[in-house]
């Protein structure tokens, strides 16, 4: 899947665009998983939602185009036939799993009713019988109880709840599947039973790619091949999860990975100092590389220069300081107490 | 159960009076058919200018320990001593009085918010009195100051012109406006991310070596309590399973639960080299 020069903007009651999603080019290759990170209000969010290509008024897609498996889609959703067009590809070819999706279940309907009602979206003449059929079979190629179907949401816990919309959301065998904050809601033993799920239902390839948004990178860093990390609506940098760890291009990616707090024994030691400033506006972002006022290497260019994507192989970083030091981690201090 | 046996007996073994404690603390709910404890038989100690993480997952009757000690929720048995005093059916001024020492920050900071008034207004709600010769906004800057902001580019604004983090930091602020002694905080950086999380927690530890502030924080992520704690204690199913320094606890974990809970947590690194292998 290839999705090129995406920019989704919000219309604002002033009459302005806000453009959350500016010029975004984003790839998943087959069978991999791909995290999107980046702080709240980055964009994300709506990166996943125009991806999935359901975006509504407010929002508008304004440019884009997707490949998936050799067919092209015009992402764009400003013409009245945009919503006609996308229909048939919602949930079958790209099916969304949305931010809180566990509480959406209804709580007076059975879960294989829900089960029902997704797959009735797409084919009016499916039984209930067919759809529980193909619920039931997906549970246990997946190991899980059969047994959940016949249950209310308040019977299930918080993580078998998530695990369910996961699996409905993917009853339809979509190519792609974008989960948005699948874990957030979830305790750390909930986290990992999620995470060991969606690795076994791309290696059984129900799905052929994901887009894991999140902006937990330790969660990403277990289940991504890939990474792309997202700033004030444009990505900064995209590469193997690996490298990204080992070797930040972007001093944003590195303030975020010097953040992030394990419980190791150089977390208790570290002191961190956290990203100065906070995320800028995005009716109106900072020339240049939009990252300069809170950057702590910024140069004379990043202000009036916007940095180009650098293509260093496998790993992709738009930052001048990366184009004056190849192949160097960012240098981001730590400072030890 | 482990811990049922050293249940009395205090974390630091410095001989300190511990500031807050909560002694063989029991609390039943009445659900239908029978009851559920959700915090069973438990005794912590807070001493003066540490900082105390109380870890433990989704209903593991760490909120419920926090209201309780908060006098928010009265105890089925048990005792709550504030400096050696027994606190637990105290009322009216004395438990406003504690109530002043004793502060809180939850972990929705929107939600503690009055949406139609600007950060001055919140602060200044918090005092009809004056203390000592220092003017409201003399203090009002000063408490501001301790958690990095700036009261003229503050005041003014509403909670929504504010981020997650600042908002979460001007709550500390109000807390410490009282002049407190201890500092609840009850997942107060759960919902903030990470650069900012880290921020909030460097205030509170700030707070404890600048103010001498003794500081309970209440989470569910081992990490955080890492950076940040001088004692863990942790809970699992409303008994305190295991205790100690932090480095004890989470370096060389002895509780099975405890172990359970550390192999869960997704590590940076660590991860990334499991999956590889």
């Amino acid at each position: 899947m290839r999705a090129s020069n995406v920019t989704a903007v919000y219309a604002a009651d002033s009459g302005q665009d806000v453009p959350a999603v500016d010029n975004v080019t984003l790839e998943v290759p087959e069978g991999q998983i791909v995290g999107l990170a980046g702080e709240s209000g980055c964009g994300k969010t709506t990166l996943g939602n125009a991806l999935a290509l359901i975006a509504n008024p407010p929002l508008y897609t304004i440019a884009g185009s997707m490949e998936i498996d050799g067919q092209v889609i015009d992402m764009t959703t400003l013409s009245r036939e945009s919503n006609n067009l996308h229909r048939p590809y919602r949930g079958a070819t790209v099916s969304l799993l949305p931010q809180g999706a566990m509480n959406a279940i209804s709580p007076t309907l059975r879960i294989r009713d829900l089960v029902h009602d997704v797959m009735a979206a797409h084919d009016k003449n499916v039984t209930k019988a067919e759809a529980m059929d193909r619920a039931s079979d997906r549970l246990k190629m997946l190991s899980m109880p059969t047994r959940v179907l016949d249950q209310y949401a308040h019977q299930l816990s918080g993580g078998m709840k998530q695990r369910m919309v996961t699996v409905i959301s993917t009853l339809l065998d979509p190519k792609l599947l974008i989960a948005d904050e699948p874990t957030s809601a979830l305790d750390v033993s909930s986290q990992k039973q999620l995470i060991e799920m969606l690795l076994q239902m791309i290696e059984m390839r129900i799905m052929r790619g994901v887009i894991f948004i999140t902006h937990d990178l330790p969660v990403l860093s277990m289940v991504t091949d890939r990474l792309a990390i997202m700033y004030a609506g444009k990505i900064v940098e995209n590469g193997r999860t690996e490298d990204l760890v080992h070797t930040a291009r972007h001093p944003y990616t590195a303030a975020l990975l010097n953040a992030v707090l394990d419980p190791t024994e150089e977390t208790r030691h570290k002191h961190v100092l956290g990203i100065p400033g906070s995320p800028p506006s995005l009716a109106n972002p900072p020339s240049g590389c939009r990252f300069h006022p809170r950057c702590p290497f910024a140069m004379s260019e990043c202000v009036t220069k916007e940095p180009a994507f650098l293509d260093e192989g496998n790993h992709q970083v738009a930052c001048w300081w990366a184009e004056k030091n190849p192949g160097v981690r960012v240098p981001l201090e730590v400072t030890t107490v | 159960m482990t811990a049922t046996s050293s249940q009395n007996e205090a974390v630091a073994s410095d001989g300190s009076v511990p500031v807050l404690s909560a002694v063989n603390v029991v609390k039943e709910f009445k659900v239908a058919g029978g009851h559920i404890t959700a915090v069973d038989n438990v005794s912590v100690d807070f001493h003066a200018g540490k900082v105390l993480a109380v870890v433990g997952e989704s209903g593991s009757g760490k909120s419920t320990l926090a209201r309780m000690l908060l006098r928010l929720m009265p105890v089925t048995s048990g005792t709550i001593k504030y400096l050696g005093k027994d606190v637990t059916n105290i009322k009216g001024s004395e438990l406003r009085a504690y109530w002043r020492d004793v502060q809180a920050v939850f972990q929705d900071p929107f939600s503690s918010f009055n949406q139609f008034f600007t950060v001055g207004q919140t602060l200044r709600r918090r005092m009809s009195a004056k203390q000592g010769d220092e003017s409201l906004d003399e203090l009002i800057e000063r408490c501001l100051s301790y958690v990095g902001l700036k009261s003229r580019d503050a005041v003014n604004k509403f909670p929504h012109q504010l981020s997650g983090g600042q908002r979460q930091r001007v709550m500390i602020a109000r807390a410490l406006m009282m002049n407190p002694k201890v500092l609840l905080a009850d997942e107060a950086t759960s919902m903030l991310d990470a650069s900012l999380r880290v921020s909030a927690l460097n205030v509170l530890q700030d707070l404890r070596d600048r103010l001498g502030l003794t500081v309970l924080f209440i989470t569910h992520d081992i990490g955080q309590a890492c950076y940040l704690a001088d004692e863990v204690v942790v809970m699992e199913n409303g008994l305190v399973v295991e205790r100690g320094l932090t480095d004890d606890v989470i370096f060389n974990p002895q509780n099975a639960y405890t172990k359970r809970l550390l192999a869960d947590v997704p590590d940076l690194k660590g991860s990334l080299k499991s999956r590889n292998n």
